[in-house]
């Protein structure tokens, strides 16, 4: 079971790999096997990394490696790169203005969340997930919190599970506000800026009054929500609907219909739904290539199977289908936000279980049997039975997966997130294969990575 | 287990795959080595066609794991779960991979999108994936040492100096209030042209020499005694 001796395991890790060639080399200096990934087998669809053909075996001579020319560049796009929301870096070759290949290079923001969360228990891991994708934290906790729950087989009361499903998709609105804010500010329509910022505002507003905190909330909790949703709630969040409606009509002023904005994304940065397939990509990438994939459709949690709504597909899967699908699910999340509203159960917004809900504050005072039940809770976290989980939601960018490994005592043996901006960003090699620089900025920003995740 | 399921249960027993169902009702193959990348060819001939995740787990502190009987534990485990979009399906495949050498098959040739996360899992447990198109470290720098989801390898800490930890022998001098000291010492032997300097420095700290001057006990130099530094 152990390893033998230190020196062996060296000498095998080492072997095989090119631990100092992280960056993109040139051409004459790139192994055959990694530019079939960077140029793609097919002379036709170069830049793709579709799968070879049953029994192709391949020669280094099918590459028209040569037909560039010698004219080529490598340079970087980033990490510190206003366009590049956070600091990732991209390696392009260039012939003149058209980019060749891509490499991304991702590490900048990592800090070992998967090891930190062998450290935290079960209560404690919301506070580490929620830090991964900063702009949908609460798609973070909800993952974390059902592969906890799937683990101990504890039953969600009716009213917790559809909070959760309320706060869920507020987020997804504004995570989405905020992807249309970014973007515009990528196409130099600086005003996007202004109006996205300030819809997502009034969100974050309501998440204050309900969390506490206007981001990173550990609200959604394993055994149910931190907190019952504030007086008044129907109110306020029926004001953000009617707010963030009438800002998507001036959206679609300022935006669908604007022939610069449709010059700009019609056409670029194509994917094609197999490649997106074979690529593992999800979220609106996918749906715009005409795969109509929503977890909330196809694999139902929550309560979203009760609730109606639309899934948003694209056609060609350019730049500006993949605007036009976060358009859409824009309208479809007020449309489930309003269901919620209307249909919002009574009842408590935490599991019954007493192994992991700690007792009402009220009573803490008064008995100290619920004051050692609520520092058990909390100092020693609960066990959780042996097992291992794997649980997906749709995050605002895509197939979130929580999987989760326990030994039988209080804090995951593993915790792995399968975060899908880190996946997503394999499709920027084939998008952006022959695409100008310009474009590549309208690219990055329609494949909506978020950082924090894709580095955890 | 619904119908979709029942089909996929009968591919794994077909291709020699013991299979059970996890909490939650998921359906968990185990592979071995050598059959992997068979087995996965065959389950995207069978419509799996995506891959959603690949990671790799370190069973080191853990190895009395449930597994069939038949799977013979090791340290690593490659942990994949595919995904079929149009029949709306998964399944997941865990795979025991030794200690020495950690080495499996890259499934990149079937399923392009695993690139990334291969890397990954080379790049954290150290794991070999042999027909991987450029195995080099992701998240971590190119030249950093060691692999740090490993179980053996230590979480990291900073030592934390707190103001009562209590003090070694010969550590006195480097306390903050006997800098305090020495600095204002360095401004009295500036004036005074450097008499009993010994003396003094020796008095702040709170200790006395063996032939002690009267501006030793001063009541100025008596107040680094406060912490107990003897």
């Amino acid at each position: 079971m152990t390893d033998t001796e230190p020196s062996a395991l060296v000498d095998v890790v080492t072997w095989g790999t090119s631990e100092g060639a992280q960056e993109m080399l040139p051409r004459t200096r790139t192994a055959s096997d990694e530019a079939t990934r960077e140029y793609g087998a097919v002379p036709e669809q170069q830049g793709s990394v579709l799968r070879l053909p049953e029994g192709t075996i391949l020669d280094p001579d099918d590459f028209s490696m040569e037909t560039i020319g010698e004219e080529t560049m490598i340079i970087n796009m980033g990490p510190q790169h206003p366009t590049t929301h956070g600091v990732l870096r991209l390696m392009l070759e260039l012939d003149g203005e058209t980019v060749l290949r891509t490499k991304p290079i991702i590490g900048y923001l990592h800090t070992g969340m998967e090891k930190t969360a062998e450290t935290l228990s079960y209560l404690q891991g919301g506070t580490n997930v929620t830090r991964m994708d900063y702009l949908s934290p609460l798609a973070n906790e909800l993952a974390f919190a059902l592969a906890t729950e799937a683990l101990m087989g504890v039953e969600m009361p009716p009213r917790a599970t559809w909070i959760r499903m309320l706060m869920v998709e507020l987020n997804r609105l504004s995570s989405h506000l905020t992807w249309m804010a970014t973007n515009g500010m990528d196409l130099a329509a600086t005003s996007m800026m202004i109006y996205g910022f300030r819809e997502r505002e009034r969100i974050l507003r309501f998440f204050e009054k309900t969390t506490g905190v206007r981001m990173n909330h550990n609200f959604i909790r394993p055994g149910g929500v931190a907190a019952d949703l504030p007086p008044g709630w129907e109110e306020d969040v029926l004001v953000i609907l009617d707010s963030v409606l009438s800002t998507l009509d001036d959206f679609d002023q300022l935006f669908t219909g604007q022939p610069i904005f449709r010059e700009r994304t019609e056409g670029v940065g194509i994917i094609d739904a197999e490649t997106a397939l074979s690529l593992s990509a999800t979220g609106p990438i996918l749906r715009a290539a005409g795969v109509p994939w929503d977890l909330r459709r196809s694999m139902p949690y929550l309560a979203y199977d009760q609730i109606e709504f639309d899934v948003v597909v694209g056609t060609i899967g350019d730049t500006f289908d993949r605007y036009a699908v976060r358009m859409g699910e824009l309208r479809e999340s007020v449309r489930i936000v309003r269901q919620i509203v209307e249909r919002m159960p009574q009842g408590d917004y935490r599991a019954a279980d007493k192994k992991v809900t700690p007792p009402p504050r009220g009573r803490i005072d008064e008995s100290m049997e619920a004051l050692i039940h609520h520092f058990k809770i909390f100092t020693g976290g609960f066990a959780v039975p042996e097992g291992e989980v794997y649980v997906a939601v749709e995050s605002p960018r895509g197939e979130l997966g929580c999987y989760l490994i326990s030994d039988g005592t209080a804090k995951p043996y593993r915790m792995h997130t399968r975060a899908p901006s880190f996946v997503n960003l394999q499709t920027l090699p084939p998008l952006l294969r022959g695409a100008l620089i310009a474009d590549a900025v309208a690219i990055v920003s329609s494949v909506d990575p978020v950082m924090g995740e894709v580095d955890r | 287990m619904n119908a979709t399921e029942a089909g996929t249960v009968d591919l794994l027993a077909k291709l020699n795959v013991a299979s059970k169902f996890g909490p939650a009702g998921q359906l968990v193959g185990f592979v071995t080595r050598e059959e992997y990348k068979n087995v996965a060819s065959a389950l995207y001939s069978d419509g799996f066609v995506t891959c959603s995740d690949l990671c790799a787990v370190d069973y080191l502190t853990y190895p009395e794991r449930k597994l069939p009987t038949g799977i013979d534990q090791e340290r690593f485990e490659i942990v994949v779960n595919l995904l079929d979009v149009a029949g709306r399906r998964r399944v997941r495949l865990r795979v025991q991979v030794p200690g020495v050498p950690p080495s499996i098959d890259s499934l990149f040739d079937i399923y392009p999108g695993v690139e990334a996360m291969e890397r990954e899992g080379f790049d954290m447990f150290g794991i070999i994936f042999d027909g991987h198109p450029d195995l080099t470290r992701i998240l971590m720098p190119e030249d950093w040492e060691g692999h740090p989801l490993r179980k053996d390898y230590a979480v990291g800490s900073v030592p934390v100096q707190f103001k009562e930890a209590g003090v070694r022998p010969g550590d006195e001098i480097h306390t903050g209030q006997n800098r305090q000291a020495r600095l204002e010492l360095a401004s009295d032997a500036a004036s005074t042209k450097g008499q009993g300097t010994v003396d003094r420095i020796l008095g702040r700290i709170g200790r006395k020499s063996k032939a002690s001057s009267p501006k030793a006990s001063s009541p100025k130099a008596s107040s680094p005694k406060e912490t107990g530094s003897e």
